[in-house]
Parts: C-alpha cells; sequence; structure tokens
C-alpha cells in the first residue's frame, strides 16, 4: 500500500543541515566533466565571422579565408578545448561556407536547416537507445547562431529574412550587424529600428535574453533593447594611450573594439559568454530540441495514448525503432554484399583483362621468338647453302686441279714417250 | 572531430574570456530551480528511524510528527509512506522526500519481505521512464526515484541477521544501500569496532555493493576518499531532536543518568560523518549514481524484456518479481 503526502509542506530548519552545498556540488561535477558549447555563425562570406570568433574568444582559430566561388552552402564545423582558470570548454564553431554567393540562393537555407536537424537527430537516436551514455555524450547542438547582417545602412535583405524565418524554431538566433565600423552613428540606429521592425513584421522569432532571474533580469532586458548588436571584430592589438587594444585602424581615426562607444562587441561578449551561455544551453534542449522530438516521433506515428494503454505504447515504440533499425541493418548488408559483388566482379574482369593481357604478350614473344627462329633457321640454311655451294665448287675446283694435273702429267709423260722414241 | 587544443589565458585584462562565468551561471540557475531529494528508512520499528530523519535535517520531516494523530501500532503487512517537504537554507531550496517503510521486519514470518519495498522502487522508476518517452514530455521530470536508501541494523554486537542480508543483497542491485547501526550508544567502542568487522565480512561474502561502490569511482581522487568511507561504513548514529546543556553549550543529544550521548560529538557516534556523506558531500553524487546507472539498468532490463518473451510467457525478473505483477503497477 501507498501513500502519499497531499503535496509538499514547508518545514522549518532548526540549524544547519548542510545542503546549501548543493549548488556547489552541482557545479564541481560539472566542472569535472567539462562544458560543451557550439555556435554557429551564419552570414555571406565577407562579412568577418572568422575573425569576430578569434575576438570573441581571444584566441586564433584556425582557418583560411573562403573563396566566393562555391557551387552551394557547405557547413564546416571544428571544435576546440578551451581552458580559463578551472572551467574547461570544449567549443565548437560552425561555420556556413558559400552562403550568399550563389546567384540561385533559393536552397541556401536548407543545408543550414539540414546540419542543425542532423545534431537534434544523433541526440535522440542515443536518447532512444537502449544502452546509452548520456552523461558523457559529447553535444553536438547548437546552442547559439550568431546571424551576421550585412552593414547596408537600410533593411534586412530578402535572403536574411527567409533564413531566420526558417531558423528561429530550431536555434537561438542573434542577430548582429557585421563590419559596423561601416555605418555612421545616426545611420546605425535608424538602421537597427528597421532590423527590428522587419523582423516583427516578419514574425521572426530571435532570442530574448531571459528576466524571470532577478539577478540579471535588469542587465538582460536592457541589452534586449540593443539588439541587433553592432559588432566589429579585430584581432590586431594598436597602442591606445600607454595601452595595447585589439582595433582596427584607419587613417581618420582608430576602432577600438572593446570601445562600448565605438561598437557593441563587449555587450555581445558580455551577453553570450559571461551573462547567458548556460541559458542558451538550456533552451535549446528544452526548447528547440524537445520541439524537434516531438515532430519526429509524430511523423514516425506515435502519439501520446491513454494512461491505460501506456505499456502498449511503450512496447511498440521500441518495436518499431527495432525493426526500423533491422530494416536499416539488412539494407546495409544488402548494400554492402552488392557492393562486395561488385568489386568481385570488377576484379574479375581487370584479373580477365590482365590474363588476357599476358596471353597476347605471350602468344607475341613467343611469335617473336618463332620468327626469330625462322630466320636464323632462314640464315643457317642459307649458310649451309653457301657451304654447300663452297664444297662443291671446292670439289669441282679440286676435280679441275686434278684433271689439269693428271692431263699435266699425261701429257708431260706423253712427252716424255715422244722423246725417248 | 577535435582540431586543436588551445589555452586562454587566465583571467588577465586583456585575455580573459568570461568562459568560467558559467559556473556561477549553473549556480545561479540551480539556486532557482531548487532540489529534489527523496531518502527512504528501511528497519524494524523501534530502531530510531523517525528521531534519525529528524536529526538529520534539523526539523519534523519523519511521517511520526506529521500524523500524531494516527494511534501507533505495527501494521499488518508492509506500509510505504512517503511524505514531502519544502525546505530552504541559505537561499537553496530543497523538496525532500521522507520514505518511510513501516511493517519492514516486523511480522512472525517476514520472507521475502524486501518485495514490497523493491516494488515501490522499480515503479518509480517506472513513472520515470513513462514520463520520459512521452511524445509530449515535461520541461523538467518530476523525480520520484529513490536516491538513497537508509538500513537500520539493530546493534546486537554480532553479526548481520539473515533477514538484514536477504534485504541488502536484493536492494542493493537497484538502489543505493548505506546501512548504518542504530541506537548506537548501547555499545561500547570496542564491541562497536568487532561489530563493524562482522558486518564487513558478512557484506563482502554475500557480494553485497553498498554505497559508495567501488565500481562507479571516477578516479584516484574519487577512490581516496571513497575508501576512507567504506572503510567507516556502517556509520553507527544516534539520533536526538532534544537539545540539552553540555559544558556551556545546547546541544542535540540523549540524557542519560550516566551522562549526555552529543548526537554531533565524533568521539561519542558518527552521525556527524553520515550526515556529511548523505548532505554536504555526496548527495549529488548519489542522485548521480541513481540516475545514471540503477535508472538506466532498470530501462535497458525494461526495453530489453518486451523483446525477450513474444510467446506471451511470464518472465520474471532479476528482481524476483513476475512480469505481470509489474505491468499492473503501472497502470
Amino acid at each position: 500500500m501507498v501513500e502519499e503526502g497531499e503535496g509538499a509542506r514547508g518545514v522549518p530548519l532548526s540549524g544547519h543541515v548542510g545542503f546549501d552545498s548543493m549548488p556547489d556540488q552541482l557545479v564541481n561535477k560539472s566542472v569535472n566533466h567539462g562544458f560543451c558549447f557550439n555556435i554557429l555563425c551564419v552570414g555571406e562570406t565577407g562579412l568577418g565571422k572568422s575573425t569576430l570568433m578569434d575576438t570573441l574568444f581571444n584566441t586564433k582559430f584556425e582557418g583560411e579565408p573562403t573563396q566566393h566561388n562555391q557551387p552551394g552552402v557547405q557547413l564546416k564545423s571544428n571544435t576546440y578545448e578551451l581552458q580559463e582558470s578551472n572551467v574547461r570548454l570544449k567549443l565548437t564553431v560552425v561555420n556556413t561556407v558559400g552562403f550568399g554567393d550563389q546567384i540561385n540562393k533559393e536552397d541556401s537555407y536548407k543545408s543550414i536547416v539540414e546540419f542543425i536537424d542532423t545534431q537534434f537527430e544523433a541526440y535522440l537516436q542515443e536518447e532512444l537507445k537502449i544502452k546509452r551514455t548520456l552523461h558523457s555524450y559529447h553535444d553536438t547542438r547548437i546552442h547559439a547562431c550568431l546571424y551576421f547582417i550585412a552593414p547596408t545602412g537600410h533593411s534586412l535583405k530578402s535572403l536574411d529574412l527567409v533564413t531566420m524565418k526558417k531558423l528561429d524554431s530550431k536555434v537561438n538566433i542573434i542577430p548582429i550587424i557585421a563590419k559596423s565600423d561601416a555605418i555612421s552613428k545616426s545611420e546605425l540606429t535608424k538602421f537597427k529600428i528597421k532590423i527590428t521592425s522587419e523582423l516583427v513584421s516578419n514574425g521572426v522569432q530571435i532570442y530574448q535574453f531571459p528576466t524571470d532571474d532577478e539577478t540579471v533580469a535588469e542587465i538582460n532586458s536592457t541589452m534586449n533593447g540593443h539588439l541587433p548588436f553592432a559588432v566589429v571584430g579585430s584581432t590586431e592589438e594598436v597602442k591606445i594611450g600607454n595601452k595595447m587594444v585589439r582595433a582596427r585602424q584607419y587613417p581618420w581615426g582608430t576602432v577600438q573594439v572593446e570601445n562600448e562607444n565605438h561598437c557593441d562587441f563587449v555587450k555581445l561578449r558580455e551577453m553570450l559568454i559571461r551573462v547567458n551561455m548556460e541559458d542558451l544551453r538550456e533552451q535549446t534542449h528544452t526548447r528547440h530540441y524537445e520541439l524537434y522530438r516531438r515532430c519526429k516521433l509524430e511523423e514516425m506515428g506515435f502519439k501520446d495514448t491513454d494512461p491505460d494503454s501506456k505499456p502498449f505504447s511503450l512496447q511498440e515504440t521500441y518495436e518499431a525503432k527495432r525493426n526500423e533499425f533491422m530494416g536499416e541493418l539488412q539494407k546495409k548488408e544488402e548494400e554492402m554484399r552488392q557492393m562486395f559483388v561488385q568489386r568481385v566482379k570488377e576484379k574479375e574482369a581487370e584479373l580477365k583483362e590482365a590474363e588476357k593481357e599476358l596471353h597476347e604478350k605471350f602468344d607475341r614473344l613467343k611469335k617473336l621468338h618463332q620468327d626469330e627462329k625462322k630466320k636464323l633457321e632462314d640464315k643457317k640454311k642459307s649458310l649451309d647453302d653457301e657451304l654447300n655451294g663452297f664444297k662443291q665448287k671446292k670439289t669441282a675446283a679440286e676435280l679441275l686441279q686434278a684433271q689439269t694435273q693428271q692431263a699435266g702429267s699425261s701429257a708431260t709423260l706423253k712427252k716424255d714417250k715422244e722423246r725417248k722414241k | 572531430m577535435l582540431t586543436g587544443c588551445i589555452s586562454l589565458f587566465a583571467s588577465s585584462e586583456l585575455g580573459y574570456v568570461g568562459i568560467d562565468a558559467i559556473l556561477e551561471q549553473m549556480r545561479r540557475k540551480a539556486m532557482k530551480q531548487g532540489f529534489e531529494f527523496n531518502i527512504m528508512v528501511v528497519g524494524q520499528s523501534g530502531l530510531g528511524k523517525s528521531t534519525l530523519m529528524n536529526t538529520l535535517f534539523k526539523s519534523k520531516v519523519s511521517r511520526r510528527s506529521v500524523k500524531t494523530t494516527e494511534e501507533e501500532r505495527i501494521p499488518k503487512t508492509i506500509e510505504i509512506k512517503s511524505i514531502s517537504h519544502d525546505i530552504e537554507e541559505k537561499g537553496v531550496r530543497m523538496k525532500l522526500t521522507v520514505i518511510d517503510t513501516p511493517g519492514f521486519g516486523d511480522q512472525i514470518n517476514n520472507e521475502n519481505c524486501w518485495q514490497p519495498i523493491m516494488k515501490f522502487i522499480n515503479a518509480q522508476y517506472e513513472q520515470y521512464l513513462q514520463e520520459e518517452i512521452n511524445i509530449d514530455r515535461k520541461k523538467k521530470i518530476p523525480d520520484s526515484r529513490v536516491h538513497c536508501c537508509i538500513y537500520f541494523i539493530p546493534p546486537t554486537g554480532h553479526c548481520l541477521r539473515p533477514i538484514d542480508i536477504e534485504f541488502m543483497r536484493h536492494l542493493s542491485k537497484v538502489v543505493n544501500i548505506v546501512p548504518v547501526i542504530a541506537k548506537a550508544d548501547t555499545l561500547t567502542l570496542e564491541e562497536r569496532d568487532f561489530f563493524k568487522q562482522k558486518i564487513g565480512e558478512d557484506l563482502r561474502a554475500n557480494e553485497i555493493d553498498i554505497y559508495p561502490q567501488k565500481e562507479f569511482d571516477e578516479d584516484a581522487e574519487d577512490r581516496m576518499i571513497n575508501e576512507k568511507i567504506r572503510e567507516m561504513i556502517p556509520f553507527a548514529v544516534v539520533g536526538s531532536d532534544q537539545e540539552y546543556q553540555v559544558n556551556g553549550k545546547r546541544l542535540l543529544g540523549r540524557k542519560t543518568r550516566w551522562g549526555t550521548v552529543e548526537v554531533e560529538n565524533t568521539t561519542h557516534c558518527e552521525f556527524a560523518y553520515l550526515r556529511d556523506l548523505l548532505i554536504r558531500t555526496h548527495m549529488q553524487n548519489i542522485k548521480d549514481i541513481t540516475s545514471s546507472i540503477h535508472y538506466e539498468m532498470y530501462r535497458v532490463r525494461r526495453l530489453n524484456e518486451n523483446n525477450m518473451h513474444p510467446n506471451g510467457q511470464p518472465t520474471i525478473h532479476a528482481n524476483g518479481v513476475p512480469e505481470h505483477e509489474v505491468l499492473s503497477n503501472e497502470m
């Protein structure tokens, strides 16, 4: 028999118990495991995405500036291990390569959406596994999407609107105005207002810094009003006064990256890293991932039934997953078998070719040999003939010589006989 | 795919990025959400379970304190009663649930007394699993899984009784068990050491894995700390919610004619060690072991069982409870 207390009652403590150490215990565990943070940078080539990442994390990430002739939008992801005091962060930076470079940009957003979905799918697969290791799983889901807006000063491009609309239910979007040192202060204010109103009128949901926790509510709500952040990135240092600061030097002046009067870089860093990193991760997991999961499972034909038939839905779910898995396994096996058969055929054909070649070669060589032999035989024959001829001539000559000698000798004999008479 | 390992400058003016601010962000979020902890107490009646709970959490959290109108009676069967409390300390809020098991070990025939408790623990895992596999699921799944089970050993001074071994052998496979020697003020220090030694031998002989389990030590540092704890287990505890004046201070204790047993004095009893283990140092770890090991094992078993017997034959689980009983428990 099980009895439940009716809800929880508040009970006062008469002394120090010690569970106030729980947040510390939790934090220590996380420090031991390390953290994961994945940023996706979406924007046209040449908007300073890589430079901004370098500036944000104060380090030089790898990479060459990309060319402008990519045939489609590709996503390149790089993972780095950063450490600051006792915090280890596995940072993954994903760049959209070739975004906005094509003549026909209708499908540009597709590869980005596909990439984000693939990361969700990987997590979902791990979660649905029977034997799973969620606590040591390397989370590749995108936690923040920095959308780089070109500093035209007028309004958003239609590519931007379309892309952001497709992404806003899948990822936390933080729009930023890139290379904002190209815009004057007054133009910037107008630009920001235009962008914000366009986003609102098109129903694009960008990430709002959370205001439910009193500790950070004030700063977050102020910052919400400064979106989109106008940033400038630079890894070069310039001497201002007696300090070295990161800046971009022009003949008419120097734009200091960390000067809040010059650009919103400090605001971006504050919001993205120092105040809301954990919230970004949580929103990704509890909102975007859950939405993906719900849609995916519903798509696969599952739905929550009443509590009575719950056991069956569980069985069904896993039965179906298992069948799917077996089916895929079979398909893969079939594919491998076919590939193997194909390879064997190819190899056989190759070998046959080689064999044929060898035969031909052999035949050629044989023929060559026979020809040589015949030639030699002919030559031998001709030499023999010559020899025979020579012999004949020799015997003929000898005979002739003998005859002439005999004739000569008989003539001499005759002469001697006549003399004697 | 790891592309590189880069170390940032530590907190210098120019180089400071602010990644370590995530610790503070996490702390903030944890404080806002609050924590949950579910603790079960098992042992014969009269061993001071309720008092110990009250002493541990310095408030009236036990069943006895809540329902004072009920007559004290020993139930005919084992009952499982769970009561939740909201407690708060220095801004940290906790939902503490104390699960009592009156009637355990009190019958004449105590065969299979561990079964209802095992069933209850599995039912909590089942409830969590059901919520987890929902299509539309809650943002934060309510956690009613039993994180820790305190088993009370009567201070006989000899060795473990068959019921103790039976219970711990079965339950250590599904939940974190922390055995304690109850009412330890009836044992002298020598008797206590001897008793602990015998208990340790019995546990090892029966391959009973109590918390902290050796196989879950994460690294050398962990192992070192946990070895010290394993050497001391079971803790010999004394509980009290009465304060007395001792040497000018007001302390929790038990007053007898020959002296006052100070509960929080480590030379008198090991209550402080138990409290430190359960609350101040290992509470998060206890919850982690429950969720990432015990619960996962239950989940694997549960998911595999649907594939193992398609012909409808009832399976007997490793926990000894026939399948049809487990299913009916879910409804």
